[in-house]
């Protein structure tokens, strides 16, 4: 298994970085290197190295190395694959749907709240549907917080509702009518299946049939849900890994005001 | 006197144990009134009441339903099925199926002497203990013959949501080496108040559990066990509102491990406090009568609360588990009590300080087959660290000597296992047992250290707890929020209207017969 080790293969590619026309990096520009790991439910043998190369050559790789094979139980083997991948992405003509807001820190977003709206944002969240999970909202709501970023109930000018999971859709509409909510958080964990876009679509069309939805800023989040998926969906906003309070609760603030004091 | 790594006051620990019986007993004489339709629901099918009716509404919910509706569960349903078997001769299958379709009312039949119904219905609750004493037989059997793991038993998930393919999944868990498979449940089954019927196909993270379900799993493990030489575990979850129930299908079925807390339900799904807590007591009975290890989910405050901070109310409940599980019988040998390795991997020093709470936790309970649940708070997507720190977990695991070693997956948030996830997570903790195999024998801990240090904080913080919770009771004190910072109303959650309060003919014979803490 050592055939990379020392390659000696030719490296007469182009080694200058061409924006329009990137390829993964391994250790020289352009030469492509991936590792792909994946499972064929074939029994290990020479056959079954042959069939993984073949599938790495389809999906693009050439010269493929399957670097490790391992038979999972009779009939299933896995590989640990390396290859270089013959696709090249335009960097320079790519447009990503963001949220436009700039993330301040608590005590910033509280101050620019009392400045340009005067009141306290009201905000109601839950894991809806059979989502189990809290593991989101909490993060993004709870007093804690996660990793050092504080949640909505510590900041001074929200006055946050975390509902916690498994919260049906009507459950939460109505909670969101009686506290006269301005912003909505969903949270979706559990994404098999699709079952979070299903649950997703269902709360924006019973908040349509209530004639709520413009009246409301809508956001979902978990780990699956990106800012454009959200979009789609009927959202304001979507916000996926890595993001925290602070960019859910700059984003509230700011669209708040936009909306009330709109020039 | 028992000897500790940690200098640990074993006096302390002792009080802590007497609190905690008492915080147990005052529960206790709560649960001794009450029953739910859950519990009655599990009578029903202990005495061999099983299938659905013409809308596919199981026939113990049939039957409890009726009860209800006509007010008078508070007599339980031992009380009528007995006395409808005397007026029509009928077994009791037959009687709830005709209770299904209209054609008999067991609450409007006239009443014979208690004696006379106790006597009645004597052969169908000799033929539930029977069922589960030949279960229980059957795996003693295997373990004398073809044998198991080594602890800590490599306990993996599979959570496919179609049982057949479940099997697949597990087979291939078990030829690489895991001891224990348990089957996610489809997620929100713990707030439906019956359990549905027959083999499933369709679930959402995760599979249906029914008894048909279980049956299915258990066939294959055995299967391949006898193949592997090696006895494989089946575990599933005994939570939520069917609690009981739950676990008279996985004693008659042959389930070995069973998720069991009432606490849990309480907190994290919001299941009312008096009603799991009636459910549970009844539901430990028969984890403890049929060798069921059940398993507490203390793990969790952790993923809410912080897992420094908060360490000692895992301890505290452990504690307060252990003594509800000796109330039920339940013998030390199986209470798999829980904790977790859930520090921020930033944390200074994090490694020792879980190492210290586990060392803590094994010394404590020493016969405790300890649940040890895996890094999933700050586990990223990055899942070459999260090999790693799963590599960190099981570590401390073979150091200190842990039960149940629930496997980190470096894929964890991201994606229910994949088969090559599960083999290379069995992979690494194979590793790792076998090359540290003596490292708990050969390491002491310094005086006056890091770890010494940590491991006498938590028990003295938790004894602290303890001694509030005592003062208060543990319904208020849940009502305070004082685990994992979720407060719970004690008339609030789920399944309140399903409790009453035991009337003047109420009996539950199983008690007697299957809860060793009373002979």
């Amino acid at each position: 298994m050592s055939g990379g080790l020392y390659s000696t293969e030719s490296n007469d590619f182009d080694k200058t970085l061409d924006l329009t026309k990137i390829k993964p990096y391994g250790d020289t520009m352009n030469d492509g290197k991936t590792q792909v790991s994946f499972t064929l439910p074939v029994p290990k043998g020479e056959e079954a190295i042959e069939a993984a190369k073949q599938m790495m050559k389809k999906m693009g790789f050439e010269n493929p190395q399957v670097v490790f094979v391992q038979e999972l139980m009779e009939g299933f083997t896995f590989f640990n694959c390396y290859g270089n991948s013959i696709h090249t992405v335009d960097y320079t003509n790519i447009h990503v749907p963001k949220v436009e807001s700039t993330t301040m820190d608590m005590h910033e977003t509280d101050d620019y709240i009392k400045e340009n709206i005067g009141r306290p944002i009201v905000v109601v969240g839950a894991s809806t549907g059979t989502d189990a999970h809290t593991v989101g909202i909490d993060a993004i709501m709870n007093m804690k917080g996660f990793a050092g970023h504080y949640g909505l109930e510590r900041y001074e000018m929200f006055e946050a509702l975390n509902m916690g999971s498994q919260v049906p859709n009507e459950e939460f509409i109505a909670k969101a009518i009686e506290l006269n909510a301005d912003v909505l958080l969903v949270s979706q964990t559990v994404t098999q299946k699709d079952v979070h876009i299903k649950n997703l679509t269902e709360l924006v069309e019973l908040l349509e049939a209530e004639g709520l939805r413009d009246k409301v800023i809508l956001i979902c989040g978990g780990p699956r849900i990106s800012h454009e998926l959200a979009k789609e969906l009927g959202y304001d906003a979507g916000f996926g890994m890595n993001k925290y309070a602070d960019d859910v609760a700059s984003y509230a603030a700011q669209e708040l005001d936009r909306r009330l004091n709109s020039k | 006197m028992q000897s500790s790594k940690l200098g640990l006051d074993f006096e302390k620990v002792g009080y802590a144990k007497k609190v905690s019986e008492k915080i147990a007993n005052n529960v206790q004489k709560f649960v001794d009134n009450y029953t739910t339709v859950a519990v009655e629901r599990t009578l029903c099918r202990l005495l061999g009441i099983d299938g659905v009716d013409a809308n596919g509404v199981p026939l113990p919910n049939v039957v409890i339903d009726e009860l209800k509706d006509k007010g008078v569960l508070s007599e339980g349903v031992m009380f009528f099925l007995g006395n409808a078997v005397i007026e029509t001769g009928l077994d009791l299958q037959e009687i709830a199926e005709k209770v299904a379709t209209g054609e008999l009312d067991i609450t409007k039949l006239p009443v014979h002497k208690s004696e006379d119904i106790q006597k009645a219905i004597k052969p169908f609750v000799d033929q539930g203990v029977d069922k589960i004493k030949n279960r229980t037989a059957k795996r003693d059997n295997y373990l004398n013959t073809i044998g198991e793991g080594a602890k800590p038993y490599l306990y993996v998930i599979v959570a496919t949501g179609n049982i057949y393919e479940d099997v697949v999944q597990a087979e291939a868990a078990a030829r690489q080496g895991a001891d224990i498979i348990a089957v996610i449940r489809t997620t929100g089954q713990s707030l439906l108040d019956f359990v549905p019927y027959g083999a499933t196909t369709e679930g959402f993270g995760g599979t249906v559990a029914t008894q048909e379900n279980f049956k299915i799993m258990r066939t294959a493990l055995d299967k391949v066990g006898e193949e592997e030489g090696r006895y494989i575990r089946l575990c599933n979850y005994c939570s939520g509102l069917c609690m009981p129930e739950i676990a008279a299908m996985g004693a008659i079925e042959g389930l070995d491990v069973m998720l069991n807390d009432a606490l849990y339900g309480i907190l994290f799904r919001d299941i009312n406090m008096q009603r799991t807590i009636v459910d549970q007591y009844f539901s430990r009975v028969l984890n403890g009568f049929a060798g069921v290890i059940i398993n507490t989910g203390e793990d969790n405050y952790l993923t809410t609360a912080d897992a420094f901070q908060e360490a000692h109310t895992v301890l505290a409940s452990d504690f307060i588990n252990e003594q509800l599980a000796i109330v039920a019988g339940l013998p030390e040998e199986q209470m798999g009590l829980g904790h977790a390795f859930e520090m921020d991997p930033d944390l200074e020093n994090g490694f020792l300080y879980e190492l210290a709470q586990a060392q803590m936790t094994r010394e404590i309970f020493p016969k405790a087959p300890l649940k040890y649940m895996p890094p999933t708070k700050f586990m990223t997507g990055n899942i070459f660290k999260g090999h790693v720190q799963d590599a960190l977990f099981n570590q401390i695991a073979i150091w200190t000597g842990q039960g149940l070693q629930l496997l980190g997956m470096l894929t964890e948030a991201i994606h229910t296992p994949f088969m090559s996830d599960r083999y290379l997570s069995i992979e690494n903790a194979k590793y790792i047992f076998n090359n540290m195999k003596s490292i708990g024998d050969e390491m002491e801990f310094k005086e006056g250290g890091l770890i010494r240090t940590r491991a006498q904080k938590v028990l003295n913080d938790a004894i602290d707890l303890l001694e509030k919770i005592d003062k208060e009771g543990l319904f208020t004190a849940l009502e305070k929020g004082i685990f994992a910072d979720i407060k719970r109303p004690l008339d609030g959650g789920k399944g309140l209207d399903g409790v009453v309060e035991k009337g003047t003919n109420y009996f539950n014979p199983f008690i007697a017969i299957m809860n060793k803490n009373l002979k």
